[in-house]
């Protein structure tokens, strides 16, 4: 366990925390570097500098809110001036490159906004973060409200509707025609991932169990480069190890990140491309005739977007480990799990693990104490974490299905464990049939969840309910 | 696994030393064109009943790739060992015969098909689309010496004047990209074009390196996983439900491609390559039917000066004598259908037919076809 109070790492030879310092700073650099250069360009003018900074301003809000020592001392100390200054001048560092055209084009898509109106938006940037710290600092419990407002924001990023009347706004600020708002206009890289690392971050404060980091240090853990665009997503006290831990460069971690890496872009570029032309859309699904061939199309989605999220979480796990941060995994074999419990717990670990942190145990914990019924229990604490999962991949009415899907699925293999327990006991003695059950339950996991995903695949409900049909023979 | 400086600096020696073997031995071999030859087509999918073609794969499952082993592998051509009661037709041509806006049953070769035509003989008559949407002589000889492999009895030549600009034979990508063929055909059959054009590109060694010939291979490898989704829907163009209609009101413009009236010279046309053809079509035991295809007729705004967008009126009414003279002293076959569809039914050129306009050509040419069988 990390001390909760600032401490420095130890030191076990000036040479080792040099280069555990200079790593440290470059990983912070970099990640703010990447959160800008990664952006992709939007219809809406300056969007692809400003949402990045947006990510910044909420991340240094996040901190200060969670910062036991700025709620203490009420003011920033110099470390953190330091960190702040490191941040805010790579910003206006960015945005000075309009000024050397086209080299700004090296980081954003598009010229920067005028360096006066970043500073001015770093100024509020700054009052907003010495709010947070002085008025939800000193409170753990008013970190709720925080959270609240974080969930709001994501809410209207993933409602269609109301990301576009966001977006109606942000052209009215930009002096461009709302009429031509579209949800597609605002798309903020990576937020749903830095979202639920603030969110982490904002629980474990109001639980009393984060660590004291610095604004450095914090701003790294949110906005990590290699885990900015799909995950994973780490937990603040185990991430903050590794970014303390003594680090040099050695061989054994830069082959094994070199291999990670060369593995997940051959998943990701290779296989997963490839199956991207043969899988389930939206288009292929009206139009497919006959079930075999329906069958090659939700199996080729099924492969393809295991082989690009696991590429991609690869790639990332493989570039932070030449960098000597271990990310935690996010894929284990999910597609050879003999039930549905044991796919969630391989399948995009880091996220189930995440609810299941923050949202599954506090909630059964919750009705265990009003004294419901443990099946209710249950049904009730998978159906809706598979529900949130869902939509926290958009909120559409597919994605719902698709969290329902899930969660009805595991409270029913969850009924039949509990059922099954003890009655199986004969089974032990053969191990044959052990075997064979237990590839019938690979079978059926894989084939249950290749068929949840002609739910998260397709727009609508009819569509996917077309590709039942088809597949069935209906 | 532990591992030292000098054992990765190894390792990365010998990954580099397979990756320049590697690549010096696809050099050095060319394996793609033997490559081309294997296809999951006609043997996992049904071939492709159309020359694969198309800039929107995501929504045509086709694509536009060089490798005519590959693309010819690809058609039910390839998977159709010729029946003793077959009259096998042939039917080359642009994006006309090709069927650009057409589904597959509605294409000429479609529309022939279901006709169920005999010949006198009582052969059956089966029509293979073979069309290819550039217009270009060199383009349809290229195509044309490759299918006399699949024994026709009869090769249907669907020309128009946009294919005969004897400076633009070689203007086309799908030419360009098989420079070796074009080449042996310019050798050997003494074509005014020259084997040395520049058009005519000649890969340097690091273009035949595996590296340089990554596209190659990544078309290949789509070619063979669309046939998936054209087995599983049949499909492979792209129709959009609207589209902007063949320009009926015209510029006053009288030039074409450069040429102004009052004539248009027989040497700015490729008749050679034409000639070229007939020969290699007679070779192979096959006659030829050289059809002037159908084109927009257009009554619109200065309709007094051009028939449509691609032809002013004077270059091809002498267009259409010289090809008919051409043909007649050399007794090839020839129907002349240049009016024979009304402009209602033409869709987004002055040569691309709705269903029914390919029906009318269909039926003229079913006249003709069981009239030669």
């Amino acid at each position: 366990m990390l001390a909760t109070e600032t401490s420095p790492p130890a030191a076990t030879g000036r040479w080792v925390l040099d280069q555990a310092q200079a790593r440290s700073i470059g990983l912070c650099v970099l990640s703010v570097l990447a959160v800008y250069a990664l952006q992709p360009a939007m219809p809406i003018r300056q969007m692809d500098f400003w949402l990045p900074t947006a990510s910044l301003v909420l991340t240094v809000v996040v901190w200060a809110a969670t910062s036991s020592a700025l709620a203490t001392h009420r003011r920033p100390d110099r470390a953190t001036l330091t960190d702040a200054a490191l941040i805010g001048g790579i910003t206006l560092g960015i945005a000075a490159l309009r000024f050397a055209e086209p080299l700004s084009m090296l980081i954003t898509r598009t010229p920067p906004p005028a360096v006066l109106s970043v500073l001015a938006a770093l100024a509020i940037a700054a009052l907003l973060a010495v709010a947070a710290g002085c008025i939800i600092g000193p409170r753990p419990a008013w970190t709720t409200a925080l959270v609240i407002a974080l969930v709001a924001l994501l809410f209207v990023l993933k409602y269609e509707p109301l990301t576009q009347a966001f977006a109606a706004l942000l052209r009215v600020a930009q002096g461009q025609s709302a009429a031509q708002a579209s949800a597609l206009d605002v798309r903020w890289l990576g937020f749903s991932y830095i979202c639920f690392r603030w969110i982490a971050a904002l629980r474990e404060r109001a639980l009393g169990r984060l660590p004291a980091m610095s604004l450095r240090e914090f701003v790294t853990y949110a906005v990590f480069a290699p885990a900015l665009i799909a995950g994973p997503i780490d937990r603040p006290e185990r991430f903050l190890r590794d970014l303390r831990a003594s680090f040099a460069f050695n061989w054994p971690d830069a082959t094994e990140g070199v291999r990670r890496i060369a593995v997940g872009a051959f998943k990701k570029f290779v296989l997963a491309d490839w199956l991207a032309l043969l899988a389930l859309n939206e288009v292929n699904a009206a139009q497919a005739q006959g079930a075999g061939w329906m069958w090659l199309l939700v199996y080729a989605y099924a492969w393809r977007i295991y082989l690009d999220f696991g590429g991609y979480t690869d790639m990332a796990i493989g570039v932070a480990r030449i960098f000597g941060v271990r990310l935690p995994e996010n894929f284990h074999r999910p597609y050879l799990k003999p039930n549905l419990t044991q796919f969630w717990s391989s399948w995009h670990m880091s996220l189930a693990q995440w609810f299941r942190t923050y949202y599954f145990n506090p909630l059964t914990r919750a009705l265990r104490m009003r004294a419901w019924a443990v099946p209710t229990i249950i049904f009730v604490g998978q159906v809706t974490t598979m529900l949130l999962i869902g939509v926290w991949h958009g909120v559409t009415l597919n994605f719902a299905l698709w969290g329902l899907w899930h969660g009805v699925g595991l409270f029913l293999h969850n009924r039949w464990a509990d059922f099954a327990k003890g009655r199986l006991t004969a089974m032990q003695e053969r191990p044959r049939l052990q075997v064979a059950i237990s590839a019938a339950g690979v079978l059926l996991t894989f084939h249950f969840v290749a068929l949840g995903w002609v739910w998260f695949a397709l727009p609508d409900a009819a569509l996917s309910l077309g590709v039942f049909r088809k597949l069935f023979g209906l | 696994m532990t591992l030292d400086a000098r054992t990765a600096l190894r390792i990365a020696v010998k990954a580099l030393s397979l990756f320049v073997a590697l690549n010096l031995v696809f050099a050095l071999t060319d394996p793609v064109p033997a490559l081309g030859r294997l296809s999951l087509y006609n043997v996992l999918w049904p071939g492709r009943a159309r020359l694969p073609y198309g800039d929107d794969p995501a929504r045509a499952y086709n694509l536009s790739l060089f490798d005519l082993n590959a693309m010819f592998a690809s058609h039910e051509l390839a998977g159709a060992p010729k029946r003793a009661d077959e009259f096998r037709v042939l039917l080359m041509g642009d994006s006309a015969t090709w069927g650009w806006l057409l589904r597959n049953e509605n294409t000429l070769a479609g529309q022939l098909n279901a006709m169920r035509l005999k010949t006198a003989d009582g052969r059956i008559v089966r029509a293979y689309n073979l069309g290819y949407p550039i217009m270009s002589l060199t383009k349809d000889l290229l195509m044309l010496s490759r299918a006399v492999a699949y024994q026709p009895d009869l090769v249907v030549w669907l020309v128009t004047l946009e294919s005969f600009p004897a400076d633009q034979q070689l203007a086309h990508p799908i030419v360009q990209h098989n420079a070796e063929a074009v080449r042996a055909l310019i050798a050997e059959h003494r074509l005014r074009s020259r084997p040395d054009d520049p058009a005519l590109l000649a890969p340097t060694f690091l273009q035949r390196t595996l590296v340089g010939q990554r596209r190659a291979l990544a078309d290949w490898l789509r070619l063979q996983t669309y046939g998936a989704l054209w087995a599983a829907t049949r499909i492979d163009q792209h129709i959009p439900e609207t589209y902007e209609p063949a320009q009926r009101d015209l510029d006053a413009d009288r030039s074409f491609k450069g040429l102004l009236p009052p004539t248009l010279p027989k040497d700015a046309l490729a008749f050679d390559v034409l000639d070229v053809g007939m020969r290699i079509a007679a070779g192979a035991g096959a006659r030829v039917l050289v059809v002037n295809e159908p084109i927009l007729v257009s009554t619109g705004r200065n309709s007094d000066a051009r028939y449509n967008f691609l032809y002013p009126r004077w270059a091809y009414d002498q267009y259409r004598a010289l090809l008919r003279d051409h043909l007649q002293l050399r007794g090839v076959d020839y129907l002349d259908a240049w009016n024979l569809v009304p402009q209602t039914e033409f869709t987004n050129s002055a040569v691309h037919l709705t269903p029914a306009g390919a029906r009318m050509l269909a039926e003229a040419l079913a006249k003709v076809i069981v009239g030669r069988g």
